[in-house]
């Protein structure tokens, strides 16, 4: 049986779209990587605005003693929402280096996503506007452009798209 | 009781600041009068302004060069130069004085901005009423700064008592040779886009015919832009080889200040060609370098009013409202100019295709705008959720990695595809012909990262750097594609080589040509970034002998050593690397102590390492980070990052395709070879 291009491209395109689908799906296993996760998402309270597992500060008051509370917290099966909110408890919510999920904070991630949509939605919106302007009538009878004239269009057509 | 300085520096400095705003203020008022005047004899009022403009800049440049003799000088009596300098400061430090605190970097700010009005007022015979609206706008944002220089924030206040023997040191992260120039550079694309401001701003209120403005500002917003560029580069190169992190960029709110107006003049510089070469997006273009300019000062604001913190962030000062009170002032009066003239800017032409020239620079537009809402967001949002419940949070690298970044990949997909559509209209069957290889190309190494190992379910910053991969990857080929068929259409009606004829393409049109390489620098620095999420890092207390293994290489501890000068008692490790047992360099990670400021320092070591690994460049990047405190034992962190060198190949290559742009197209040649009869295949079209 031969299998024509268009077929092809098509099942290879929903292919793409389950495997990037699953990729983003899947989510972080182990406790090294959610050591890592999680000691990215926190920052060092030595007020040297490093996030915590970045804090290179030899003799940091808080960054080593911070790891180990993760590394415990990771110890005793806490989950990482509750890891999370046990360091809010403690150093106060600019531990956290992202916005929560919940309350305001949702605001923070929502806000840009919701700037693309509305700028799309304007964008599309003056563009059709754009589109719908009408052009020009022609009027019958009218002439094919000849010598200077034609030039100066070919010049202007050059300029527009040239190499 | 007040002591004069050592010197007349001081006296001289305070007399020319003055001198300078009274000149800054005779060639706002004068300038702006005789705009409004009009005629013939206004003339000659106009002419005065501008003259005192250029009489302005010598003023400025009079408190500039008393400050830097000052630090040379050691005049401890001048506070800035006792907060900011010492005698044992190396020279090159001790210019760099200038830039250092609050008060010298708003003289510098000045000083800049003094300069391009200089230049600017030399050239008022291009269009002389164009320009000197453009100088009376250059002026009244120079008596601003000069009036926070003269009554906020004086660099010559001298101290009170008895002048100290010695000055209190500059801050030892800023004692490293890119302090010398990253802030010139960052300054030179703040100050510059002032320029294209003014002219636009004076086209608005003279509702100046044409497009001639741009034609006149598309050389200083492409300078201003490039610096810009520079300057950040810089300073994540700074970032990178001071802090000792590891890491070039944080997303700390001081970085951000400077990415802003990167990405609002980026838009802009996209989207000024659709004026020039269609007359349309004028309300928008406006509007960009309105924003562009806005935001270099709200940078400046942000860095120095204290309102939020951060550690590149000059001391917390007062004259934060003084900015706040310029921000809105220039807000409502563009505002209102605007309103009054905005039926002036109505576009030419309208969007003739989806698939266009156009309305890639529209898409391309609407993602630089976003991706800058975003960082302007994520800067403010701790203090609207302050204000909003009571409580700041933080905003870091997980939130602008979680939004920014999907926004940034859609732009490099933009940014590929962008050159092959053409002015109007593409066909579909063009686009796919033209896209095709690339796209395949862009496929393969997606397909050959995952054979090597890169798994894009394991973490998003896996999947993130697939894409960024593939899609780096794909504007590179389109580049090359471009230039290829490009110089094959020249080939066949010239008969030149292929490169000849490539080289002659990118002759005539320079600033086309010119923009595809900045695009191909930009997707060698991405691909400098993805390396990212691979980095590793290890952290020992190592003593003599000891040995730590990071990736294929191992660390050995030889020993370790001490030093002692004027400015400086330092410590440094003495580390051979190896790989296998064959040792491929030994590296000196430092750290020093800094005598005037009692402040240590780690001075980082980087190697980078060619074709050793899977990424074919890394950084082997050791940090000697002291002494336990316990044990007294050194203890030394390495990082292995890959790919980082890219970041700074791919500046290289911007900065050379921003030059390139500026090269004059050349007169194109005659063909010399009859071209054969056949469907020309698409060539992108147009700039």
């Amino acid at each position: 049986m031969k299998l024509t291009t268009k077929p092809f491209l098509k099942r290879t395109g929903q292919f793409a779209l389950i495997v990037v689908a699953l990729f983003s799906l899947l989510g972080v296993g182990d406790e090294d990587a959610r050591f890592q996760y999680l000691g990215h998402h926190m920052m060092c309270v030595c007020s040297c605005g490093q996030v915590l597992l970045e804090c290179n500060h030899v003799g940091c008051q808080y960054s080593d003693r911070m790891r180990i509370e993760l590394a415990a917290a990771l110890d005793r099966g806490e989950n990482d929402d509750l890891t999370l909110q046990s360091f809010v408890q403690k150093y106060g919510p600019t531990v956290v280096a992202a916005p929560s999920t919940t309350g305001f904070g949702r605001v923070a991630w929502i806000m840009p996503f919701a700037a693309l949509v509305a700028g799309m939605a304007g964008l599309v919106w003056i563009v059709r506007a754009w589109r719908m302007r009408p052009a020009p009538a022609i009027a019958d009878g009218i002439q094919p452009l000849q010598g200077p004239e034609l030039e100066r269009y070919r010049e202007q057509a050059d300029k527009e798209t040239d190499l | 009781m007040s002591q004069l300085s050592t010197t007349a520096l001081p006296q001289i400095g305070s007399f020319a600041l003055l001198l300078a705003l009274a000149l800054a203020a005779y060639s706002f008022l004068v300038g702006l009068f005789a705009l409004i005047l009009g005629g013939k004899d206004s003339d000659y009022l106009g002419e005065t302004a501008r003259r005192a403009g250029i009489a302005a800049f010598g003023a400025i440049v009079l408190a500039s060069v008393a400050l830097v003799t000052a630090a040379f000088s050691d005049d401890f009596g001048i506070a800035y130069i006792f907060h900011h300098s010492n005698r044992d400061l190396p020279g090159p430090y001790k210019f760099a004085v200038l830039w250092s605190g609050q008060e010298g970097s708003l003289l510098f700010w000045s000083l800049l901005l003094a300069t391009y009005g200089f230049v600017l007022r030399l050239r008022y015979k291009t269009d002389p009423r164009l320009f000197a609206h453009a100088s009376v706008v250059i002026a009244a944002v120079q008596v601003f700064f000069l009036l926070l220089l003269n009554f906020a924030a004086h660099p010559f206040a001298v101290l009170e008592g008895a002048i100290p023997p010695d000055g209190s040191g500059l801050n030892p992260l800023l004692q490293y040779p890119e302090m010398v120039i990253h802030p010139p550079m960052l300054y030179l694309g703040y100050v510059g886009f002032t320029v294209p401001f003014a002219f636009a701003f004076g086209a608005l209120v003279m509702k100046y015919p044409g497009e001639k403005w741009i034609h006149i500002t598309r050389r200083w917003t492409m300078v201003t832009w490039g610096f810009l560029t520079i300057g950040i580069f810089l300073g994540a190169h700074w970032a990178y080889s001071v802090l000792g992190w590891g890491g070039y960029w944080g997303w700390d709110p001081v970085e951000n200040a400077s990415l802003m107006p990167w990405l609002m003049g980026t838009a802009f510089l996209h989207s000024v060609m659709m004026q020039e070469k269609r007359g349309m997006l004028k309300t928008w273009n406006m509007w960009l370098v309105f924003g562009t300019f806005f935001l270099s000062i709200l940078g400046t604001f942000l860095t120095r009013s204290g309102i939020i913190s951060s550690v590149h962030a000059f001391a917390q000062s007062s004259i934060g409202t003084w900015f706040l009170v310029f921000l809105l002032i220039i807000f409502v009066t563009f505002g209102v100019f605007y309103i009054l003239n905005f039926r002036y800017l109505r576009s030419e032409h309208k969007l003739e295709s989806m698939i266009s020239r156009e309305s890639s620079f529209l898409f391309n537009n609407l993602l630089f705008v976003i991706a800058c809402f975003t960082v302007l967001w994520g800067t403010f949002f701790p203090v609207i959720s302050e204000w909003v419940q009571g409580n700041k949070v933080t905003v870091g690298a997980p939130f602008y990695n979680n939004v920014a970044v999907p926004i940034a990949l859609i732009l490099l997909l933009l940014t590929a595809i962008g050159p092959l559509l053409a002015w109007r209209r593409t066909s579909f069957e063009s686009l796919k012909r033209n896209f095709m290889w690339p796209a395949a190309g862009a496929l393969s190494i997606g397909v050959l990262m995952m054979i090597l190992g890169v798994r894009p379910w394991k973490d998003i910053a896996y999947f993130y750097a697939l894409m960024a991969a593939m899609l780096a990857v794909l504007v590179i080929f389109t580049v090359v594609s471009e230039f290829v068929r490009g110089g094959q259409v020249i080939q066949r009606h010239t008969g030149f080589s292929l490169p000849g004829s490539m080289l002659h393409l990118y002759h005539r049109n320079t600033r086309r040509y010119g923009g595809y390489i900045v695009h191909f620098g930009v997707a060698v620095v991405i691909i400098g970034i993805l390396g990212t999420p691979f980095n590793r890092e290890a952290e020992k207390e190592m003593g003599f002998g000891d040995k730590m293994n990071i990736g294929p290489y191992t660390l050995v501890c030889q020993s370790y050593t001490q030093d002692d000068n004027p400015n400086y008692s330092n410590e440094w490790a003495i580390i051979n690397v190896f790989k296998g047992n064959q040792q491929i360099t030994t590296m000196y990670p430092e750290r020093r102590l800094y005598k005037a400021s009692s402040q240590p320092q780690t001075i980082p070591r980087i190697h980078p390492t060619y074709a050793q690994d899977l990424f074919l460049v890394s950084d082997l990047y050791i940090v000697y980070e002291g002494r336990n405190e316990d044990t007294g034992r050194p203890i030394i962190k390495a990082h292995l990052n890959p790919m980082v060198p890219w970041i700074w190949t791919g500046l290289i290559v911007m900065i050379f395709g921003t030059i390139t742009c500026l090269v004059p197209n050349a007169e194109p040649i005659r063909a010399t070879v009859p071209a054969r009869v056949q469907t020309a295949p698409a060539v992108g079209a147009g700039d």
